[in-house]
């Protein structure tokens, strides 16, 4: 799960890792205000969507007076910011982080991450702070210092000690840099972090290191020992359709871009085979559902009305291999939903495994205008004919 | 013959009460496996029905000489258990659950590298030896006894989908491994090779990977140094947007890192048949394993 910039800066606060001073706004006017508070100029007004790139698409200004801070509050706030990870569409922005800016003498990259290879958690910091980390590893890797921590042991000062050297910090920071570099790893492990990352960390004017950004991920699977991660989830950041398929413990996933095939699957894999073969028959899947292995019918009523609600999908697809999942209850659950909704786009049905014949005999009865397939190409073959029609 | 599991097994279920360890023991019954014990911590003294349950795996391992166990403990509390058949001495450990968090797979992880035990998932649908013993929650029918060829997937129901295509062609299995999708699993495809390499009975070996990570290319780097038998790959997810998760937390694309492409590339230029249209896996195994 993705938290704000704003509200990582809450949990950093929490820690004592030092950020600079500063508040939400989500409005002009709670702009001004944020300013006034902080006393002086430049401020930094910073669109607050979760994303990265966002200097670049023109949503971090600079402002020298309050009139130019509810300027650019109002400029920024209400923009659809498009950077590299926000896909073509954009995101719109409704809140803005306003800041103190900073005499900045040298900016630094810090992350932490888990390493699934060595199943240890890794530091990885350089002097090339501020630029595109993938950049810097792929074109000049010995510019990235790494130093890998045992999750049983936890970090140790000789940890500590192997980032601040290696970062060539001058003497009078680094006992302040181990310190916060500490808490920061504390942070990441309370919280159960699959990414927590500054870039950049910068090193100011009168000997500080301050988190000019904050970037946190928490690892989905450890929310229900996060109680307060869960307020900070934004539903304006997600998908509509994902969200109401989340409320039925669906995993819904809408691919982007000009899709037109639906897809209701069971598992993770053959999902994503089952979008690869839709690719290779020449139509284009437009998003998946998830049904897992414990649904019962009103949860596959409730996934085929989400299918069904998608207006770019001109078919639907159902790829199911009942192992947990029987092919009865699925037959149920999309019988029932398309007498309450009715279904007026072509459903091409594909099913194997636990209870066929049984989903399959529910099917025919139903008197519903589905098309069989006999396998996963053939499946394939006959959604991408619908589609493309 | 097979790999890590047969009719010798004697199979320990932690969290056999709730309502999937049941069903699934039961099932794993039917099949034929040999389920010797069952473990809910406060129900020691009664039974599931003719299992004994035990408090802890220790007492189950020292009353009945169990060696397998199989996981069905929710995410909470499953590393949790799984350290703790690892502890009792438990050789081999299959986690079926799905959804624990990441940073408690790293200190399991870690712990398990100073124990003998062999983790297999979590996340994963478990190990069957067509025939022999089942020890998962896959459905049974679609498999082949006899062999002989290993299968070892990252997925569940794209396994199914892979054994079901064999069985069709008249391919039966010797063992069929889900290793499982979470980022941090014990098992890999690696330790599955080798294993099938190994195995007189296995003749050839199926391998289904997914996009994220690095595990299929280190795999088929493994395959062209030290695996004489044909090897027929699948990668799902080859049409994956990148920076999504696809479900699995372990199968997203980062980065350069991870992609579908990459993977494909990997195994062709070491040597492995890939099968680029999931409805011809079946023929493709037929003509490469002249069966």
């Amino acid at each position: 799960m993705k938290i704000h910039e704003y509200q990582a800066k809450e949990l950093f606060k929490k820690y004592k890792v030092p950020i600079p001073e500063g508040s939400v706004a989500f409005n002009q006017d709670d702009a001004k205000t944020s300013a006034e508070k902080l006393g002086g100029f430049p401020v930094v007004v910073k669109a607050q969507i979760h994303a990265g790139g966002r200097g670049k698409g023109g949503g971090v200004k600079l402002a020298g007076s309050l009139e130019e801070v509810e300027k650019t509050a109002s400029e920024i706030i209400g923009m659809t910011l498009v950077t590299h990870q926000t896909g073509p569409e954009g995101r719109l922005v409704k809140k803005v982080l306003v800041e103190q800016g900073l005499n900045i003498v040298k900016e630094l990259y810090l992350s932490i991450i888990p390493d699934r290879q060595t199943a240890s958690n890794v530091i990885m910091a350089s002097e090339a702070g501020g630029m595109d980390i993938e950049e810097v590893a792929e074109k000049t890797p010995e510019k990235i210092i790494k130093v890998h921590i045992d999750p049983l042991l936890g970090i140790q000062a000789y940890h500590l000690r192997a980032v601040a050297y290696g970062l060539n910090l001058p003497a009078p920071i680094i006992k302040q840099f181990s310190g916060m570099l500490k808490n920061l790893y504390n942070l990441f492990i309370d919280y159960d972090c699959s990414l927590l990352e500054i870039n950049p960390l910068v090193i100011t004017g009168d000997d500080t290191v301050v988190a000019l950004d904050a970037k946190m991920d928490i690892d989905s699977n450890s929310l229900y020992r996060h109680k307060d991660i869960l307020e900070y989830r934004d539903f304006d950041e997600e998908d509509p359709l994902e969200v109401e398929a989340s409320k039925y413990n669906l995993n819904y996933i809408n691919l982007g871009g000009s899709g037109n095939v639906g897809n209701m699957v069971n598992g993770a894999g053959l999902a994503m085979a089952t979008m690869d073969i839709i690719m290779l028959a020449g139509a284009k899947p437009a998003n998946f559902l998830d049904v897992g292995g414990g649904a019962d019918a009103e949860m596959v009523e409730n996934g085929f009305k989400i299918l069904l609600s998608d207006k770019n999908v001109k078919g639907i697809l159902i790829n199911i291999f009942g192992g947990i999942l029987r092919c009865d209850v699925l037959a149920q659950g999309v019988v029932q939903a398309a007498e309450k909704t009715g279904i007026n786009i072509p459903v091409v049905v594909r099913m194997e495994g636990t209870n066929v014949e049984e989903g399959r005999k529910i099917l025919a009865d139903s008197g519903l205008n589905l098309t069989t397939a006999t396998d996963i190409k053939d499946a394939a073959q006959k959604i991408a004919e619908f589609a493309n029609a | 013959m097979s790999i890590f599991v047969n009719k010798e097994t004697r199979l320990v279920v932690q969290g056999i009460t709730g309502k999937e360890g049941k069903f699934h023991t039961q099932q794993c019954i039917t099949y034929g496996t040999n389920v010797v014990a069952g473990v809910t911590p406060g129900k020691a003294g009664q039974k599931m029905d003719d299992v004994p349950i035990y408090n802890t795996v220790k007492n189950a391992v020292d009353e009945t000489k169990a060696n397998c166990s199989m996981v069905f403990v929710p995410p909470p509390f499953a590393a949790d258990a799984i350290m703790e058949a690892a502890d009792a001495g438990i050789n081999i450990i299959i986690a079926i659950t799905e959804g624990i968090p990441v940073l408690d797979m790293m200190k399991v992880k870690n712990h398990l590298a100073k124990t003998g035990s062999r983790l297999i998932g979590p996340n994963c649908p478990g190990i069957i030896t067509p025939g022999e013993c089942k020890i998962g929650i896959m459905p049974a029918p679609i498999h082949k006894p006899g062999g002989p060829i290993g299968v070892v997937s990252r997925s569940g129901t794209l396994t199914y989908e892979v054994v079901h295509q064999l069985t069709l062609k008249g391919i039966g299995q010797t063992t069929c491994i889900g290793i499982g999708g979470d980022p941090v699993n014990g098992t890999n495809f690696i330790d599955c090779l080798e294993a099938f390499e190994k195995d007189p009975e296995t003749k050839g070996i199926a391998m289904v990977g997914e996009i994220g990570g690095s595990a299929e290319e280190e795999a088929a780097d493994y395959i062209k140094k030290n695996v004489t038998k044909p090897v027929v790959g699948f990668i799902a997810g080859l049409t994956a947007p990148p920076g999504r998760r696809m479900g699995h937390a372990g199968a997203i694309i980062s980065g350069k890192s991870g992609t579908g492409q990459a993977k494909v590339a990997a195994m062709k230029k070491n040597g492995i048949h890939v099968c680029e249209n999931l409805g011809e896996f079946g023929e493709l195994c037929s003509e490469v394993f002249k069966i």
